[in-house]
């Protein structure tokens, strides 16, 4: 993998987008910039930039919009959603949509060029706040009838795996602190990932339904 | 806003016309023929027909445009569907009478008291539109004033809280220490507010309490907090003793080590257990040479957890770090 990354930024605050690529100032390099859908869109098909960095709200559409228009002309465009918000159905509705990570405005710079180079590698990232909402929406038993284990339920290690990252734990002391791997770590998360997305447990579905996502 | 609908009107005249018509014959002032009756009434349903489906068009289509808000839609379409069963109602009247009239059974009298009623549910059907007009203002009028209430309350909220800390910021600009406080107590309420559909119960909920026990904190000792609840219960002894511990814990944390970034707390409430977990990157500190007269760790914390038939761990070095681990059973499973 190259060591430079590339990024388009996405989001509709100028000064935002000036903070963050002042930011990633040499250890990302910034493609591109746009501050709606539609430019978004054309942006990203045009740079084809490693990762799409992606505000959740936007005028016309947010970042969901940005990622079903995009995914129909470059369906392995990745994206990482960068956002203030921390409501629960915004979270997760763009992550259900296809973004490979969350993470909040407030992370550090060496942190969020640490987060695109993780989406670039095709591993994923979680926020501790992405880590709770995600166990909080996996928590309770289902009827078994209903229940498809593969998707619907996490498995006591990714479980532990995600407590600790929601106690803000990095990836390399998680996998200290639990004895396994940092490579374990990550296929735990990316197997959390894809559970999220695919998920059709009740509570995602609804907070999906709650951003017209579901068909 | 009060335009008429002229589909009713429409209904409404020509069932007039057929009461005026058949009252007039009942007195014998006109004397007609069944082939003429027959003409008339024809005419009077087909002027009916006309009027009602041309009248619902405009009405319709005036309305929809010039009012945008959904509540004066669906009274258009209201007024439309009115107007189709008053056509409706023309229709069978003026069969029912037609028939009465053909059997011969329209005796003088009888004749009077149905012209009379007919005479009736014509103007009721005429005044309709003027009833349906003056509902739609109403509707009209409370989702404006509804509209207004609200904007003035976001409006009273905004200058309480964002434009008195924006004021404040200004006024401390040369201190960042109080700026960034300002700026994050600032942010976590308005965060609350937008985003919470009910109010926080710090006193009746567990999950709140660990929550507003992290942002007192955090606004008392200047130190952020990042805190993150996984589930709820009710607050109850023993998980007040848990978040009394945790307030301890927390405290500590934001006193000797926020240096290092912030203070995280994240509890899991299942059924039954609760765990909550104090995490800090601080310089940490050897837990067995604890001072006896250091009471927040040993009285408030671990005392206290085992008091309430919890258990409190604390693991710590120097140089890396602090984490209090609380967990506490909770009460009838």
């Amino acid at each position: 993998m190259s060591s430079t990354p590339s990024v388009v930024i996405v989001d509709d605050h100028g000064i935002f987008r000036s903070g963050v690529k002042a930011e990633l100032e040499e250890k990302v390099e910034v493609l591109g910039e746009a501050d709606s859908v539609e430019t978004a869109v054309r942006a990203i098909t045009d740079h084809a930039p490693d990762v799409a960095l992606l505000d959740v709200h936007m005028p016309g559409g947010g970042g969901v919009e940005v990622i079903e228009q995009v995914s129909k002309q470059r369906p392995q465009q990745r994206f990482l959603a960068l956002s203030v918000s921390d409501d629960p159905k915004d979270v997760i509705a763009i992550v259900r949509a296809g973004a490979r990570g969350y993470v909040t405005k407030t992370i550090t710079g060496d942190e969020l060029v640490d987060a695109i180079k993780r989406v670039h590698e095709g591993d994923a990232v979680f926020s501790p706040r992405l880590a709770g909402f995600v166990l909080d929406a996996f928590a309770g038993d289902l009827p078994a009838e209903e229940v498809d284990p593969e998707l619907d339920q996490l498995t006591a290690r990714e479980r532990e795996v995600l407590r600790h990252i929601a106690r803000g734990y990095m990836y390399k002391e998680i996998a200290l602190r639990l004895h396994i791997s940092a490579k374990t770590v990550e296929a735990h998360v990316s197997s959390v990932l894809r559970k999220l997305q695919l998920s059709n447990r009740h509570e995602l579905s609804r907070w999906a339904v709650s951003r017209r996502l579901v068909d | 806003m009060t335009r008429p609908n002229l589909g009713t009107l429409g209904t409404g005249t020509a069932v007039l016309v057929l009461g005026v018509f058949l009252l007039l014959q009942a007195n014998g002032a006109i004397e007609l023929n069944g082939a003429q009756s027959l003409t008339g009434l024809g005419a009077c349903v087909i002027a009916a027909l006309i009027a009602s489906s041309f009248g619902r068009r405009i009405a319709l289509r005036g309305a929809e445009p010039e009012e945008e808000d959904l509540p004066s839609a669906a009274l258009a379409r209201e007024a439309g569907r009115i107007s189709k069963i008053g056509f409706a109602a023309g229709i069978l009247l003026g069969a029912g009478l037609l028939f009465a009239w053909a059997n011969g059974s329209l005796e003088a009298v009888g004749k009077v008291a149905l012209a009379a009623l007919v005479v009736t549910v014509a103007l009721i059907l005429i005044s309709a539109p003027f009833w349906i007009a003056m509902v739609r203002r109403l509707g009209t009028e409370r989702v404006a004033r509804a509209r207004s209430e609200e904007r003035s309350e976001v409006a009273a909220h905004l200058h309480d809280s964002v434009l008195q800390t924006l004021a404040l910021i200004q006024k401390r600009a040369d201190d960042p220490e109080q700026v960034a406080r300002l700026a994050r107590r600032q942010e976590r309420d308005l965060r609350e507010w937008l985003t919470d559909d009910q109010p926080t119960r710090p006193d009746e909920r567990l999950a709140d309490a660990l929550r507003a026990a992290a942002a007192e904190i955090e606004d008392s000792h200047g130190a952020p907090i990042e805190a993150i609840v996984v589930g709820d219960a009710a607050l109850d002894e023993r998980t007040n003793a848990l978040v009394g511990a945790a307030r301890e814990a927390l405290t500590n944390a934001a006193k000797f080590a926020s240096e290092g970034g912030p203070v995280r707390l994240y509890a899991e409430i299942e059924d039954g257990e609760a765990r909550v977990f104090i995490d800090d990157r601080g310089p940490g500190f050897d837990p067995k040479a604890i001072p006896d007269d250091r009471h927040g760790v040993r009285e408030s914390i671990i005392g206290r957890m085992k008091r309430h038939g919890g258990r409190a761990e604390i693991r710590s070095e120097p140089g890396d770090g602090t984490e209090v681990e609380l967990t506490m059973k909770r009460d009838g499973r």
